[in-house]
C-alpha cells in the first residue's frame, strides 16, 4: 500500500512561537482535509505536546507537515525531527507519568493516543524522530 | 570622504536645487504611481525639498555622515521612514524615496565632469556611497517603527486578555482567550489569584471556551491555579469545556481531579450559585 504526501510544509521549532504558528498550521491542514472537529482537536493536540517536547528536551528541531494519500484513506502526517540527546528508554518515556521535566508525563504517551499511527525513532546522542498520522475517517 | 574637497557636487547641489527637485520629483512620482492613495503629492514635494536643503547643507560642510552636521538629514529620513511605515509603504518603497536621488545627480554630475571619465568615476562612487548609507538608514528607521507597532501590540494582547469579571458577590470569573502555554498565562492567573485576596471571593469560574487547545501543559497551568486558589480558599469551577475537548483530555489521560467542570459559563455560574445558597428565578412579566 503505497501511500503518498502532498502539500508538505516545513517548519521550524526554535522558540515558543513556533509551537503556535505549528498549531495553527496543523489545524488549516485538518480543515483543508474535511476532518471533524474532534478529530482537528486531537491532531493539534498532539502536534502541540510533540512540538513542544521537541523544543524542551530535543533542543529545538524542525516538523514536516503533510497531507497523506493512502487509498482510500486521507489523512495529515507530521514528523518531528531533533538532533537532541535523544531518547535512552522509550517505553518508559512513552508511560503516563514519567517526566525527566517538570511536565505531567503525559504529552508522549497522549500524543500517540490522539493519534492513529506513532513511531518514534531515536538514538541516544543523534537525536530523535516522531511521525504520527491522524487518518480522516 | 577624501574626494570631498575637489567634489563638484556641492556646487552643483547649491546651482541646480531647483531642477535636481522638479527631476527627482518626477521620478518619484512615476514609480509610485499606484501608491498615490498613500500620500499627497503636495506633501511628497515639501518633504523632497525640506530633504534636499538640509542635504546640501550638509554636502557643503564636507563632513562625515555620521556628524553633527548631518544630523537634521538623519532625522528627517527617520522621521520619513516612521510616517510611511505606518502609511502602510514596503521598506522597498521607503527606500525609494532617497535612491531615486542617484539619478538626477548623476545625470548633473556627467555633465559638469565632461571628458573627465577619472574624476566622475570618484565622484560617482562617492555619491552612490553616501545615498546607500542614508538608503539603509530609512530600512533601519522603517523596520524599527514595525518592531515598536509589534511590541506595542503584544503589549496590548497582555493587557487585553486578562480581565478578572465579578459576577455576583463572591464569584468572579476569569475568561481566557487564545494561546495558554505562553507567558502570558503565568500574568494571567496570577491576576485571578490578586483578584481572590482582593474580593476575597469564595468561586473562581475559569472559563476555557475561548481557548482552541488544552494540551498537558494548559492542563497544568489550570491544575496549578486551581490548587493556588483553593489554598486561598476559593473554589475553581472550570467551564467552556466543549466535546473535542473533554474527547481530548481523556486521550491525553489528564486527571482534573475533584475540580468541577462544566460544558458552558451559564451551567457553572448557576451551580456557583447554588454553592453560596443563592437562587435566580423568573418572575412572570405579564402580572
Amino acid at each position: 500500500m503505497a501511500a503518498q504526501a502532498h502539500n508538505a510544509e516545513r517548519l521550524p521549532i526554535r522558540a515558543q512561537e513556533d509551537v503556535v504558528l505549528i498549531r495553527q498550521t496543523v489545524r488549516d491542514f485538518a480543515k483543508q482535509l474535511g476532518m471533524s472537529l474532534v478529530d482537528q482537536t486531537k491532531i493539534v493536540t498532539a502536534a502541540s505536546e510533540i512540538a513542544r517536547n521537541t523544543l524542551i528536551y530535543g533542543g529545538g528541531g524542525w516538523v514536516r507537515i503533510e497531507v497523506l494519500e493512502s487509498n482510500p484513506r486521507r489523512g495529515v502526517r507530521l514528523i518531528f525531527e531533533d538532533q537532541g540527546p535523544g531518547i535512552p528508554d522509550i517505553e518508559r518515556a512513552l508511560q503516563d507519568g514519567f517526566t525527566t521535566g517538570n511536565g505531567l508525563g503525559l504529552g508522549l504517551g497522549g500524543a500517540r493516543r490522539l493519534s492513529n499511527e506513532f513511531e518514534i525513532v531515536s538514538r541516544p546522542g543523534e537525536g530523535t524522530r516522531i511521525t504520527l498520522i491522524r487518518w480522516k475517517l | 570622504m577624501n574626494s570631498t574637497e575637489a567634489s563638484k557636487l556641492p556646487e552643483i547641489l547649491r546651482q541646480y536645487e531647483a531642477e535636481i527637485l522638479s527631476e527627482w520629483l518626477q521620478h518619484q512620482l512615476s514609480s509610485m504611481k499606484l501608491r498615490s492613495s498613500l500620500i499627497r503629492e503636495a506633501d511628497l514635494r515639501e518633504q523632497s525639498r525640506k530633504f534636499l536643503a538640509h542635504f546640501g547643507h550638509a554636502i557643503r560642510s564636507g563632513d562625515d555622515i555620521g556628524s553633527s552636521s548631518w544630523a537634521e538629514v538623519r532625522e528627517l529620513l527617520a522621521d520619513l521612514s516612521r510616517t510611511r511605515a505606518r502609511q502602510g509603504f514596503t521598506p522597498s518603497e521607503t527606500a525609494a524615496f532617497i535612491f531615486s536621488l542617484k539619478k538626477p545627480l548623476f545625470t548633473r554630475l556627467r555633465e559638469a565632469c565632461g571628458n573627465d571619465i577619472e574624476s566622475l568615476a570618484v565622484e560617482i562612487w562617492a555619491l552612490t556611497e553616501l545615498v546607500d548609507t542614508l538608503g539603509l538608514l530609512t530600512a533601519e528607521a522603517h523596520q524599527r517603527s514595525r518592531e515598536d507597532v509589534i511590541a506595542r501590540q503584544q503589549q496590548e494582547l497582555m493587557e487585553l486578555s486578562t480581565p478578572v469579571v465579578k459576577l455576583w458577590d463572591n464569584i468572579l470569573a476569569l475568561p481566557l482567550i487564545g494561546t495558554l502555554d505562553s507567558e502570558r498565562t503565568q500574568v494571567v492567573m496570577e491576576n485571578l489569584l490578586q483578584q481572590i485576596v482582593q474580593t476575597g471571593a469564595a468561586i473562581a469560574i475559569i472559563d476555557i471556551t475561548g481557548v482552541p487547545t488544552v494540551d498537558t501543559l494548559v492542563a497544568q497551568h489550570l491544575m496549578k491555579t486551581v490548587s493556588a486558589a483553593g489554598l486561598m480558599g476559593a473554589d475553581c469551577i472550570i467551564s467552556g469545556v466543549r466535546p473535542q475537548i473533554a474527547q481530548t483530555i481523556v486521550h491525553l489521560g489528564v486527571e482534573l481531579g475533584s475540580v468541577a467542570t462544566k460544558a458552558t459559563l451559564a451551567d457553572a455560574f448557576r451551580l456557583a450559585l447554588r454553592r453560596l445558597g443563592a437562587t435566580i428565578s423568573r418572575t412572570d412579566p405579564a402580572r
